[in-house]
């Protein structure tokens, strides 16, 4: 595809077409294609493949490339023996009720303060933007002393899925990211929707959401991979081993676990978010560029 | 003057507690409760109710609040995450700083006593001049690989799809599990580091365990699990550079390495700019790579801000010290963005 567009880029297609040119273009192409190969994709297959191998042959001081004899089997023993696929779940829970809470809270808030427009909506907006400024460090501990006891409703959180959750949801870059995307459907749209009878919350449901798919899996597949991804932040909020995520039992673990389960472990771990990369790697890409573009 | 404050602090603190919630969403959320259900009924038939009753004026404005008050039931629940999980503890980590936290007992006022203990800490240097190294070095490779790596994909005519992909693969590993395979690959035994080293006939190297490359080997897992977001960045950004500049600068009988210099480069400077700016403020907090991989070691060479802000927290439960030091690192980098800002500004 990139070989028909015509744009111009930094070296002319003149000297491209060159003999020197075209052999220097297939010698860089091949050189960054191994090159790339090497760094990036190696080392997942030297993981995946790892967790094949006997323990002995993990041991042995030269590695060989493909595995002597495959044991599958380390992968159900990390998954039923040491438990990972409890903790498995225990991700998927948290990444899941992430993804609800953020899409709920935040397409509400970014619906009200693009079409719903009340006073000192843009106030707000702004204290939630500014909000983007502050290193995330810097809140680690006052957020996790609010956690441990929530301002006037005085419950602790520690322990509890919504310790993720909702400050999950706090999210000003999912808010401005939707409210822009809102910001461009006409506003005739809905109000021939409300001619038509819809009240707010129709109008939001039936005319704003199915447009808006494309941000919508940009949030989406964010705030997914946000949580799966996460190991502070779990490891500080859930301290009950039973209700830790992988990541976070993952390097709990890591000491007395053989490994080649440990291995096997961390490709659990990583599969879901490399199998939503390779779907959705067109929204993911759009939703990079979008965001730093306009941050 | 230790009894002074347990009466008076917990009152204060709840008060404080309750400002900027109340301020914001708890207030209309609970009075709009009905008022809203009652707008929502009457919602299609509210335009030609009040205007025949009344004065068209007060009709407007009933219906403005009515408007309002719906307007306020969808952004409540937002409203009250931020202001619980964001606006709250900034308020709170600042004041946390001047205070001496404990569950035990109320946090008491101490005044400027955790930065006096921050800077009686032999490790709290150790942690800066090591953050800055880590910082420095992450920006002589994580700000070079990327862009490189981007001018160079943006020539190619093949396999760019499939070498965006690859390059992007790490950032979407969980950063534990890019750790834990790294620290695999440093292994001085049977890693894989060595091993390629040895086939070179180069002698091994003690990643993790020397004191001079430990910091080193950081940077390198570091750059490689997140050079990925930034060369997307970039390529997006070389996209969309004018073909005709190009042109012209060859017209003219520019190099390429000039036309690299005086079209590329600045074409690219604003989104240069911002990366740098968010470059130097992420990798100032760097945290996974020490924790997972050397555990501040060896001999304290690895101790970054943040390890040591999240000892002090979470391991000695001290969070007005902790408080303290996110508190100067929040002021060191806005200082930094705020010098930064001016002089990329003055010079445009």
């Amino acid at each position: 595809m990139a070989a028909e567009t015509p744009t111009r880029t930094l070296i002319a297609p003149t000297e491209m077409n060159r003999r020197v040119g075209r052999f220097l273009h297939r010698f860089v192409l091949t050189a960054t294609l191994i090159g790339f190969t090497l760094a990036f994709v190696f080392p997942l297959y030297w993981m995946a493949s790892g967790a094949l191998k006997s323990s002995s042959e993990l041991a042995a001081p030269t590695p060989t490339l493909v595995p002597e004899s495959f044991h599958p089997e380390s992968y159900t023993d990390a998954w039923t023996h040491v438990g990972l696929g409890h903790f498995f779940l225990n991700t998927f829970v948290l990444a899941l009720g992430a993804w609800l809470t953020q899409l709920l809270i935040d397409v509400s808030a970014a619906y009200a303060l693009s079409k719903l427009r009340p006073v000192l909506g843009n106030v707000i907006l702004g204290m939630m933007l500014a909000t983007l400024m502050l290193p995330v460090s810097a809140l680690l501990v006052p957020t996790y002393l609010t956690v441990v006891d929530v301002p006037i409703l005085h419950v602790n959180l520690i322990n509890t899925p919504f310790a993720v959750w909702l400050p999950a949801a706090a999210n000003a870059f999912n808010i401005f990211l939707l409210k822009r995307f809102f910001d461009q459907i006409p506003a005739e749209l809905l109000d021939s929707a409300r001619i038509d009878g819809a009240g707010t919350i129709r109008v939001l449901v039936s005319v704003v959401l199915p447009l808006s798919r494309p941000v919508l899996a940009v949030v989406s597949i964010f705030a997914v991979v946000g949580v799966w991804k996460d190991f502070l932040w779990p490891m500080l909020v859930l301290p009950d081993e039973a209700k830790q995520p992988i990541t976070v039992a993952l390097n709990r673990l890591a000491e007395f676990m053989p490994a080649n389960q440990l291995l096997a472990g961390m490709v659990m771990a990583s599969i879901p978010l490399l199998v939503l990369f390779l779907i959705f790697q067109r929204h993911i890409i759009a939703g990079l560029t979008a965001g730093s573009l306009k941050g | 003057m230790a009894g002074r404050p347990l009466p008076t602090s917990p009152a204060r603190a709840t008060a404080r507690d309750r400002t900027p919630v109340r301020d914001g969403a708890p207030a209309p959320a609970g009075a709009s409760g009905p008022a809203t259900k009652k707008s929502l009924d009457r919602g299609p038939a509210s335009p030609a109710g009040p205007s025949t009753r009344g004065g068209a004026a007060t009709g407007r404005f009933r219906r403005r609040v009515r408007e309002n008050l719906v307007a306020y039931l969808f952004l409540a629940a937002g409203v009250i995450c931020f202001a619980l999980f964001s606006w709250y503890p900034i308020v709170r980590g600042i004041l946390l700083g001047f205070q001496q936290v404990t569950f035990a007992q109320p946090a008491e006022w101490v005044g400027l006593d955790n930065f006096r203990r921050l800077f009686d800490d032999p490790l709290f240097l150790t942690a800066w001049k090591n953050t800055g190294w880590f910082t420095l070095l992450a920006l002589v490779f994580g700000f070079a690989a990327p862009f490189a790596t981007a001018v160079v994909l943006n020539e190619l005519r093949r396999g760019k799809a499939y070498l965006r992909m690859t390059v992007y693969l790490p950032v979407m590993l969980p950063s534990v599990v890019t750790m834990l395979l790294w620290r695999w690959f440093y292994d001085p035994g049977p890693g894989l580091f060595n091993n390629v080293l040895d086939v070179f006939h180069l002698p091994p190297q003690q990643w993790l365990e020397s004191e001079n490359l430990a910091m080193v080997s950081l940077v390198l897992v570091s750059t490689w699990a997140n050079m990925g977001t930034t060369t997307l960045i970039y390529l997006a950004a070389l996209g969309g550079i004018p073909g005709e500049l190009y042109e012209a600068a060859e017209l003219d009988g520019a190099s390429i390495r000039r036309r690299l210099w005086h079209v590329t480069i600045p074409q690219m400077r604003f989104i240069l700019m911002i990366t740098l700016l968010l470059q130097v403020i992420g990798t100032m907090q760097v945290f996974v790579e020490p924790f997972v991989l050397t555990g501040g070691g060896p001999d304290d060479a690895t101790v970054t801000v943040l390890l040591l802000l999240y000892r002090y927290a979470f391991v000695y439960n001290d969070f007005g010290l902790a408080s303290a030091m996110s508190t100067l690192l929040f002021v060191v980098l806005g200082a930094f963005a705020g010098v930064y800002l001016r002089l990329t500004r003055s010079k445009g």
